[in-house]
């Protein structure tokens, strides 16, 4: 409202630049609202394709409307296994990963010991190497200890929590470091031991920075690729299957899969808004 | 230095004394020693102050009575009972921290209650209630600390300490983060409920008006010892050390020779001036010492005016600095031996005010003046931590 009759008004003695005013204006609002579109498109189309009723195997676009898919999403040749598997092993990953990167954390920022810097300092390097080195060192890790012929689930469990931990240690390090240690003493001084302390006093405020962790944990594993891919032997994960199939043309049900798994990130993100929205309205 | 030191107390003596009792409490961090081999007794009930510069072993004294700290030496008895090496839980004391260390994943009611519930209280609700209104924040009840005032802040962290009715409640520099209007009303604020709950205070703190405010007994504190240790009025009245004259308030300190030594007065040469001062007032051994007097206490006149005081009159001031700060005057006056004296003079509008370079001379009651041993260092605890 404000700006158009500002806009009027300039209009009088300064005609034609009225657009180009307009343009000025809501400069940042218009490039704001074309990268949201460019970050969004390519979810919107994986949302579409999910209800495509395709002619061909071979040609990749939208022919028609169903809700076939997403009815029979199983349908797809080995993608629910596919999925099942890359769902355990996330679920694993991630309480693995968090409960040993929480354990690491907590280590790292109370307690001195010999070799805390240079562990503050390792804890990085899985996060910035490579993944295919990391993922080639590892198969040769399993082939020297004579685990060649066995790789599969476990294998890749265990991939997944390596490369997990790190993130954990540094979301929860940041967390705890954050945390006020007049907190802890100020719970002893109340009488409670220094179990009470823990799970009454720092738990709960170091729990948003874990939760953050073991959320972040279950993305990464069950996004890998090439460290799987390298150490996954005959067990195929969703990745895996979406990249198998590419060639020779995606089943629909890839992208009700693709759907969901957005749909409950999102979720997860609403919901956690909505929820400290009315913790603070409830407080007010 | 303190007088508590001088007696030794028996293991009998321990036992029956119903207060916070410090012995021989040494703190050492590496080659730092913060407290040094203290002594202090605070009775039951009572309101004491631990007052020094930043450093001076304060907080290092708080938190071993909390648990917070381990004494490298020495025993802490609270109540008859040894509590050196009890684990912070398991002592009835409780602290209102500096930064108040509310927990903000709490409401105000459940911080209040904190320690009540973990002693498995029954009347947690009904004393939380009372413990609110003590602090008039029952409205407040259901916010998180985030949302509240530092004032209001500072109540409840008052509150949850209070509320577990400790054997001694200790107070962390509670006001520090406080602005100066606000701080003088919680000052009364926490001596009021002191009054009222009659628990025993132990108040650590930098601000010497606050200590002197709030506390019946402070101890001036300083490199890890207590320098001096009485009700405000007396500490300020009668410093027994450089540090405590100039930590407290401000003092002129002057070079003396004791000429003799009676019963009552003690007699010093001060720069050709022959001045007495009060033998109890005499803290000094050997013949030299520092005369030392309050800005407020000296009198000041024009050469061969009548002054209200009965002791010598020094001549030969000269004026070099006049400040007009409304209720007082403060002047600088430069004396023949080339010391600068500083002098406050009440406005009650029966003197004229003296300019900058005009000649006065100065007095004052011999009753006022104290004497310090001359091997201290004159300028100790002059470069105080201004009150924020």
């Amino acid at each position: 409202m404000t700006t158009a009759t500002t806009t009027n008004r300039k209009v009088n003695y300064k005609q034609g630049s009225a657009a180009g005013r307009w343009i000025r204006h809501h400069l940042v609002l218009i490039l704001g609202l074309l990268v949201l579109v460019y970050t969004f498109v390519p979810i919107f189309v994986v949302v579409l394709m999910s209800f495509n009723d395709p002619t061909s195997r071979l040609i990749y676009r939208f022919d028609g409307f169903t809700l076939h898919n997403w009815l029979n999403p199983c349908e797809a040749e080995g993608m629910c296994g596919a999925l099942s598997t890359s769902v355990q092993i996330g679920l694993l990953a991630t309480l693995g990963s968090t409960i040993l990167g929480t354990l690491i954390a907590f280590a790292l920022v109370r307690h001195d010991f010999v070799g805390r810097s240079s562990m503050n300092l390792l804890i990085f390097l899985p996060m910035a190497s490579p993944e295919i080195v990391m993922g080639s060192s590892l198969l040769a890790l399993f082939v020297a200890a004579g685990r060649g012929g066995q790789l599969g689930f476990w294998t890749i469990l265990i991939a997944h929590i390596m490369f997990c931990i790190s993130f954990v240690v540094v979301t929860v390090r940041a967390r705890l470091a954050g945390l006020d240690d007049n907190l802890e003493q100020a719970a002893m001084d109340l009488y409670a031991t220094p179990q009470q302390t823990f799970w009454r006093v720092t738990f709960p405020l170091v729990f948003p920075g874990i939760l953050g962790a073991a959320l972040l944990s279950f993305s990464l594993s069950f996004d890998d690729f090439i460290i799987t891919n390298l150490n996954a032997g005959n067990t195929t994960t969703f990745p895996m299957f979406v990249w198998g199939v590419a060639q020779r043309g995606v089943p629909m049900q890839v992208n009700v899969v693709g759907t969901v798994m957005f749909l409950v990130s999102v979720l997860i993100v609403v919901g956690g808004e909505v929820n400290s929205r009315r913790r603070s309205a409830k407080l007010v | 230095m303190s007088q508590v030191a001088e007696q030794q107390p028996t293991a009998a003596d321990a036992e029956s004394y119903d207060g916070l009792r410090l012995r021989n409490v040494t703190k050492s961090f590496a080659a730092f020693t913060a407290v040094d081999d203290l002594d202090l007794d605070v009775p039951s009930g009572s309101f004491i102050a631990l007052l020094g510069p930043s450093g001076c072993g304060k907080t290092t004294t708080l938190r071993m009575v909390a648990g917070l700290e381990t004494p490298t030496a020495g025993s802490i008895t609270l109540a008859g009972q040894d509590i050196t090496y009890a684990k912070p839980y398991q002592r009835p004391v409780n602290t209102v921290f500096q930064s108040y260390a509310l927990f903000p994943h709490l409401d105000i009611y459940e911080n209040v209650a904190f320690g009540l519930r973990r002693r498995k209280s029954n009347e947690v609700d009904a004393s939380v209630r009372d413990m609110l209104e003590l602090v008039e924040l029952t409205s407040q009840a259901r916010k998180k600390p985030a949302q509240l005032s530092g004032g209001q802040q500072q109540r409840v962290a008052l509150a949850r300490a209070l509320i577990n009715k400790p054997e001694v409640l200790l107070l962390d520099e509670p006001l520090g983060a406080l602005d100066l209007k606000l701080r003088r009303s919680m000052q009364l604020e926490i001596k009021r409920i002191q009054t009222e709950v009659g628990l025993t205070f132990v108040h650590v703190t930098h601000d010497q008006e606050e200590a002197m405010t709030m506390a019946d007994t402070v101890a001036v504190m300083n490199a890890g010892v207590i320098e001096q240790m009485g009700a405000p009025a007396d500490l300020y009245e009668n410093p027994q050390s450089t540090f405590v004259a100039n930590f407290l308030g401000q003092s002129n300190l002057i070079e003396g020779t004791i000429r003799s030594r009676a019963a009552d007065v003690v007699t010093v040469d001060m720069h050709g001036v022959q001045v007495s001062v009060p033998t109890e007032r005499c803290h000094a051994d050997s013949d030299k010492g520092w005369v030392g007097i309050r800005p407020e206490k000296v009198l000041i006149g024009a050469p061969g005016e009548e002054l209200d005081a009965p002791g010598n009159t020094i001549p030969g001031g000269v004026v070099t600095d006049v400040s007009f700060v409304g209720v007082s005057t403060q002047y600088l006056v430069r004396m023949p031996w080339g010391q600068e004296l500083a002098i406050f003079q009440q406005n009650t509008g029966r003197h004229r005010l003296f300019a900058p370079g005009e000649e006065v001379e100065l007095s004052w009651r011999p009753e006022y003046a104290f004497l310090l041993d001359f091997s201290q260092d004159a300028s100790a605890g002059s470069q105080k931590v201004d009150a924020e």
